[in-house]
């Protein structure tokens, strides 16, 4: 599976998102530390659900990066996050 | 041991000094996008940091993801709390919640050079 799709489908299954976008990046990033040929290395998530509404800023993203894991996590190089409750 | 060293070197760091930010590269030359956006916020507002460039300690680089529990640099650190990544201090950048954090704890910043950053981002 590609790594967008196991992004996407780990964060729908964990918080129910009612909006949510991955993007991978890596071609903006070409020649970069950590990019490699082939992509899947920089990623951008944009995630809208109810699950955050409580949290803190540091809290929303421990969140989001427990519900990756750190197998994906560590699989990639970069990952940038917006979350909103 | 190498662990415990680490560990211990981080919180000393953390402990003496009011800002630090642990990243890829120096402030004068950051060696990745997202180090280098947060040591320029940091610079343009006037604040006064050390840097650990974790590039150069594979130890400090792993150690500090342990330590914070936080899988990505750059990681910012004020009064020996962790803040958060590039994505949170540029929000709280724009929020002006950084301005309230550095009041908060008593770290000297120019407040008309977060206010430029804002307005130029608005």
């Amino acid at each position: 599976m590609a790594v967008t799709d196991e992004i996407g489908e780990r964060l729908r299954v964990a918080f129910a998102p009612r909006d949510l976008s991955v993007v991978d990046e890596s071609e903006r990033h070409r020649g970069h530390a950590g990019w490699r040929d082939g992509g899947e290395t920089h990623f951008r998530v944009t995630i809208r659900a109810e699950a955050f509404a409580p949290m803190s800023r540091l809290q929303r993203h421990r969140a989001v990066h427990a519900a990756l894991g750190s197998d994906l996590i560590g699989r990639i190089h970069a990952l940038a996050l917006e979350i909103e409750g | 041991m190498t662990a415990t060293t680490a560990q211990d070197q981080i919180r000393e760091t953390i402990e003496k000094n009011d800002v630090v930010l642990y990243m890829k590269g120096t402030k004068a030359m950051p060696q990745c996008g997202f180090s280098s956006r947060v040591a320029g916020v940091l610079n343009y507002m006037g604040v006064e940091f050390v840097d650990v460039n974790v590039l150069a300690d594979a130890d400090i680089r792993q150690g500090i993801k342990d330590f914070s529990d936080w899988p990505t640099i750059p990681q910012l650190y004020v009064k020996g709390e962790f803040v958060g990544g590039c994505d949170i201090v540029t929000e709280m950048t724009l929020s002006g919640e950084l301005d309230q954090l550095f009041e908060t704890k008593g770290v000297t910043f120019d407040k008309a050079a977060a206010d430029k950053i804002r307005a130029a981002n608005a």
